[in-house]
């Protein structure tokens, strides 16, 4: 029973965009129902639920595992139970956008490993291609099926304070957290039956049989059924159970490197009843590991020959080798443009503004406005090397305008983004914490986009960091039915 | 007729193997803690923990770091010893990480309860080990054992890799059988001793009890307890789920099974080393095999299942690489 107190009355956005309540003049009318079912609960009816949920979750054994020198430690991503909510109108730009992006981005690779067409007409600049290190050699003039190089794209995007959701990153290579999705899912259902009754929200339970489709769609095209399997560097890794999750999904064997062999330019698996033929692999396992033949030649998570046995279109495999040069920071400030090259479109959804230092305009800018941007090495990840100016001191200042005058082509600048927030339990309170939103595109002969997607959620207050490994968890992402 | 033409990976054949094997190996271990310290006792009546430390052959390992086989001692080296590799409690963490690697495999509530269960021997402390609670530890330790048996039993999908599994099973209950009666044998029947004395006697029931066979056996056998009958029944009995000869032939059905319902060639090398032993089990009776020797029966038993395993692994499952399933 309630008091007749609102459990959210108290809540307070801070003047941020917020995912339950909307914004300055444009309320969240979608949110309304959830909205009033989370008001009318109790706190200790919150916390409690809350609590069984993250039991749950590490009973379950859905979590990532640490190992140290003597023990194995499995860790859940913290699981906030207030869900993020996605208007109908909201998921068609996010759907329709994603999905361009992954079309340019497919049509950019082939090109790329091809004629090379963009490059000659200088749209982005050769040095940035040959130049990278995920750019594969190897992979000029193989044959990719239906140009889908990219199979599974994470496309990671922020909201900010007007409410418009803007691409931050693609994430084109071994993308995770897919697993989070239906998992957090599950654990709602379980634990807020309540909360969801009568609400059309869209399932996210048939990604395994969306992403085995599109698998099965890279193998050889003479194979009527082909066998697909889910290669992974094995239980040390710590996304292991996503690697799990996913393969029952699919139904199909996780296997690891030494499960795998190459004869005759094809790839085997070894069985009880001896050898039997692969046709395309989901890899979750970096290019550089994948045969130590013609990549890392130290790695033994990989499968020596195949290689030539993916050049030959023996095996398919997703993602396709070499798509690490479509998704760093540098190529990333090139997307409008890629977008509209192929495309004679323009974007959906439009990047974080990026002033890309290389040219003379953007490196202007750049200089002139140092303290209110962000600035970013290309050739970085994880977060290195990024000066936040807002925040910076006068020394950060002068030592980051040495450094971009010395090498511009290093860095690109973007405005500082005030992400949207949603409400979250902390300790007991309801309080505003920034998310971001990472959807998933599949794409085999066509594309789809799972609706919903990995809602991260930065549990420190006044916290922009997401990630796990610096205080971020996850929250189930509602897209709501039309 | 086959009833299965989906494949197994090889690996998993050996993991479901080992977790069979692992998890039967701790309920074991489990009974006989528990029943050592209620009903054993020697000739000159105190408790010997040494003799369990030689059940299990690990003489050499225990003597490397722990002075006496006191009590303290052989309870924490075989419940909480993570530097032990046969402890229950590094048994039942290498169940979990088979289990992790299988997990495409078994059901949800199979890892969940691994899982949790895991958790719960870690939290374990040498004060849940004292006489006074370590009969409520085995007691639990035994319970989540059978747990997992019923879980798996009713949640594990009947394909290629839960006869693998069984076959691990059985091959561990057999083997956990001679040992017992290899070592209780000589221990409880020196050479001088007068068979038949009332410590002689529950000596025997405590040997039965340790391997859940005390009622059974009554039933068999109401009257009298008897060191060759007691021997005949966890050799030769085919209604005792951990004698000798009823393993075998479990462990004969499962290769028949994988072999004739999932077309699987392998397996020729192990069915003739099963055969040979039961043969040899076949061909002795109570009287026989006291007369052969107890002792080098056992013996036999054990590297005959030895050999048996190494055949089911190499055959089916290549060469793997690390001897324990890890």
């Amino acid at each position: 029973m309630t008091d007749g107190t609102d459990l959210l009355t108290a809540y307070d956005r801070q003047s941020h965009w917020c995912e339950m309540l909307g914004g300055d003049g444009a309320p969240a009318e979608h949110a309304f129902m959830v909205r009033n079912r989370i008001g009318r609960l109790t706190l200790s009816d919150l916390v409690r639920r809350a609590e069984t949920a993250e039991r749950e979750l590490y009973n379950l054994g859905i979590t990532f595992t640490v190992y140290s020198e003597r023990d194995v430690i499995d860790r859940i991503l913290p699981f906030d139970v207030i869900p993020r909510i996605i208007s109908p109108r909201d998921w068609d730009v996010i759907e329709r956008g994603s999905k361009q992006r992954v079309t340019a981005i497919n049509m950019f690779l082939h090109d790329v490993y091809h004629e090379g067409r963009i490059l000659k007409d200088s749209v982005v600049p050769a040095e940035l291609i040959y130049g990278n290190a995920y750019y594969r050699e190897q992979m000029r003039g193989v044959a990719v099926p239906h140009g889908a190089y990219v199979n599974v794209c994470g496309v990671d995007l922020v909201r900010d304070h007007l409410g418009q959701f803007k691409v931050l990153e693609d994430n084109a290579r071994t993308p995770s957290g897919v697993s989070y999705v239906v998992e957090n899912r599950h654990m709602m259902q379980r634990t807020f039956p309540d909360m969801m009754e009568e609400i059309g929200i869209r399932p996210v339970s048939d990604y395994g049989q969306k992403l085995l489709e599109a698998v099965a769609e890279m193998a050889p095209s003479a194979v009527i059924d082909p066998q697909v399997v889910l290669l992974s560097p094995g239980v040390f890794n710590s996304a292991y159970f996503e690697h799990v999750f996913l393969a029952r999904e699919m139904g199909v064997p996780l296997v690891e490197g030494s499960d795998l062999f190459v004869e005759d330019d094809r790839v085997w698996m070894r069985t009880t009843a001896g050898k039997a033929p692969v046709h395309a692999i989901y890899r979750r396992i970096d290019d550089a590991f994948l045969d130590p033949q013609v990549f890392n030649p130290e790695s033994l998570l990989g499968v020596p020959g195949i290689f030539g046995a993916y050049a030959k279109g023996n095996v398919g495999l997703a993602n396709a080798v070499g798509t690490g040069c479509s998704d760093d920071k540098a190529v990333y400030a090139y997307m409008p443009r890629i977008i509209r090259y192929y495309l004679s479109e323009d974007p959906i959804l439009d990047n974080v503004d990026t002033h890309i230092c290389r040219e003379r305009e953007g490196l202007a800018y750049t200089l002139a406005n140092l303290e209110n941007l962000v600035v970013k090495p290309v050739g970085e990840s994880g977060g290195y090397g990024i000066v936040i100016g807002p925040r910076a001191s006068r020394e950060e200042i002068e030592d980051i305008r040495a450094k971009l005058l010395a090498d511009p082509a290093n860095f690109i600048s973007q405005p500082m983004i005030d992400l949207s927030v949603c409400p979250t339990l902390i300790d007991g309170m309801i309080e505003p914490r920034h998310v971001d939103l990472r959807p998933f595109v599949v794409t085999g002969q066509s594309s789809w986009v799972l609706p919903g997607g990995l809602t991260r959620v930065a549990l420190r207050r006044g916290s922009l960091i997401v990630n796990s490994s610096q205080g971020g968890g996850s929250k189930d992402t509602w897209v709501l039915e039309a | 007729m086959t009833i299965g033409t989906k494949f197994l990976l090889a690996r998993y054949a050996d993991c479901a193997l080992w977790l069979g094997r692992y998890m039967e190996r701790a309920e074991s271990l489990a009974r006989i803690l528990d029943v050592n310290l209620h009903f054993s006792r020697d000739s000159r009546g105190s408790q010997n923990w040494r003799s369990i430390v030689q059940l299990n052959a690990d003489e050499e390992r225990f003597d490397k770091s722990y002075d006496v086989a006191s009590y303290a001692n052989v309870v924490h080296f075989y419940v909480l010893d993570r530097e032990n590799p046969s402890s229950i409690i590094s048994g039942i963490r290498a169940a979990k990480e088979n289990a992790r690697s299988l997990r495409p495999m078994i059901s949800t509530e199979m890892w969940s309860h691994l899982n949790v269960f895991n958790n719960t021997m870690s939290t374990l402390t040498p004060d849940d080990l004292k006489p006074s609670e370590l009969s409520r530890v085995c007691s639990v330790i035994k319970e989540e054992c059978q747990t997992h048996t019923g879980i798996t039993e009713g949640t594990f999908f009947r394909d290629q890799s839960w006869y693998f599994y069984l076959i691990g099973r059985e091959i561990e209950r057999a083997d956990q059988t001679t040992r017992l009666l290899d070592i209780k044998y000589l221990l409880l029947l020196p050479p001088n001793q007068q068979v038949g004395s009332p410590v002689d006697v529950s000596q025997w029931n405590s040997l039965l009890r340790s391997v859940a066979g005390y009622h059974a056996y009554r039933r068999e056998h109401p009257r009298g307890m008897q060191p060759k009958q007691v021997a005949a029944f966890l050799l030769f009995n085919m209604s005792f789920p951990r004698s000798i000869a009823l393993s075998l032939a479990q462990i004969d059905g499962h290769l028949h099974r994988l072999r004739s319902g999932y077309g699987l060639r392998a397996g020729s090398g192990a069915m003739e080393l099963l055969d040979e032993t039961r043969a040899a089990l076949a061909g002795h009776t109570p009287d026989s095999v006291i007369q052969y020797g107890l002792h080098e029966f056992s013996d036999y038993l054990q590297r005959q299942l030895i050999a048996i395993t190494a055949a089911v692994r190499q055959e089916f499952c290549g060469a793997p690489s690390a001897p324990d399933g890890r």
